[in-house]
């Protein structure tokens, strides 16, 4: 499982691998919103959380449709299943691979980007937890959405519609956190959401995920 | 007691159309079995199933666990790894390692830290089979090996077949159009032909 965890970290950071696209992705977002709503500082403080949750949130689906795709047309899919690689371990790395390349960045890359967006000092402790306990979700539900539209060409808009759904509870909770970090008032509920959803998801999606490529390969 | 792959009254389907039916073999350690047929008849879809990779329609597979590897043209190739990275990569999925006989087996040795997207097809091809070399599987199901290699190439596949794998009582089933100078028993999949009606699995319709 770790061969494959550091191959494709090796793809990703190779040319054409897409590494840093999400991190690109929500570099540029979080940079144009305060030109969009204008400067005001008490504006963009209140909605800070929000911005910085869901651009994190769409950088992360950015890069999801590549979890499977690739390893699906050059065959290595099927090579994999057939290999003592347990499908539901592949499943499990691929999500990994995923957060690391994507989550992991976007959430060291958060705080100071909260700067642009005149996030409250109080917060941004709250902002990087949350994200750090919140995108590996993201990354697991999303190589689930991967595996039921490998075999589809362009299936990147079935995979979006399948996926946004899924993601809204980790994105309440974890926006929810923020602010309330930025107010001052307790936080703990929240958290305990966010981090109950990730840990629920990679308890049950990574079976999931591996059924859906069984079907999937035949 | 040593190892045998037996299929019984096989069937096996692709898109929910029955392609075969009623196939049967035996094949002891150190033999071989090249599948015949016509494009389309179910060459792939019956390797596939031996593999595991599809469920059969009916009749019954006993091959020793963990002991089979399928192989096809598309290969699992990565462009952006060396040739030296694609193959360290399967032995460690494997728990083997890659030795340096397999670089010579398969005509590597030069090619070894290009990368693999600047390969030729064939060089690209014999990067693959040489993947067969590396995993250390006892049982291989190989999906028209030879495309896209040339005379020398195959006589190199041919050359490994025989030495390495199957003199150390490995099994292979090969679906090839050319004549690999392998001894091995053929079988014509023509008459397996499934009548039309054979009966899908039910569910495939949903899938």
């Amino acid at each position: 499982m770790i061969a494959l965890l550091l191959r494709d970290l090796r793809l990703a950071v190779r040319a054409g691998g897409g590494f840093g696209l999400g991190l690109a992705f929500f570099l540029i977002v979080v940079v144009l919103v305060p030109f969009g709503v204008g400067p005001e500082a008490e504006i963009l403080s209140r909605i800070a959380p929000g911005i910085l949750w869901v651009a994190s949130l769409l950088a992360a689906l950015l890069s999801l449709d590549r979890i499977f795709a690739l390893d699906y047309e050059d065959g290595a899919l099927a090579l994999i299943a057939t290999s003592p690689l347990p499908l539901e371990g592949a499943a499990f790395v691929k999500a990994l691979a995923h957060w690391i390349t994507t989550g992991l960045p976007l959430t060291l890359a958060a705080p100071a980007l909260g700067f642009l967006l005149n996030l409250k000092p109080d917060a941004y402790w709250f902002l990087f937890i949350s994200l750090a306990l919140g995108t590996p979700a993201l990354s697991m539900i999303g190589t689930f959405g991967a595996a039921l539209t490998v075999g589809l060409r362009r299936g990147g808009l079935l995979m979006s519609l399948l996926v946004l759904p899924l993601y809204v509870p980790t994105l309440i909770f974890g926006a929810e956190t923020v602010r309330r970090g930025a107010e001052g008032l307790t936080t703990t509920t929240p958290l305990v959401m966010v981090a109950g959803i990730t840990a629920g998801v990679f308890a049950f999606l990574p079976f999931a995920t591996a059924a859906a490529l069984r079907i999937n390969l035949r | 007691m040593g190892m045998e792959l037996v299929v019984t009254d096989l069937g096996c389907a692709r898109g929910g159309v029955p392609l075969l039916q009623g196939v049967n073999f035996r094949l002891h350690e150190g033999e071989a079995l090249v599948l015949r047929g016509a494009n389309g008849i179910g060459k792939t879809t019956l390797l596939r199933t031996l593999a595991g990779l599809q469920p059969p329609l009916g009749g019954t597979i006993d091959c020793p666990e963990d002991q089979s590897a399928y192989a096809s043209h598309a290969d699992g190739i990565k462009a952006q790894l060396t040739v030296r990275e694609n193959l360290d990569f399967w032995a460690s999925v494997h728990g083997t390692e890659v030795h340096e006989g397999v670089f010579q087996a398969f005509d590597l040795v030069e090619l070894r830290d290009r990368f693999a997207g600047t390969l030729s097809a064939g060089q690209k091809r014999r990067l693959g089979l040489a993947r067969l070399g590396v995993i250390g599987r006892k049982i291989l199901f190989l999906d028209e090996p030879t495309v896209s290699l040339d005379r020398f190439s195959v006589k190199l596949f041919a050359d490994f077949l025989k030495e390495q794998h199957l003199a150390k009582g490995g099994i292979a089933v090969i679906a090839t159009h050319i004549d690999l100078g392998l001894e091995a028993p053929e079988i014509d999949l023509e008459p397996f032909r499934a009548a039309y009606d054979a009966g899908g699995s039910s569910d495939e319709a949903f899938l």
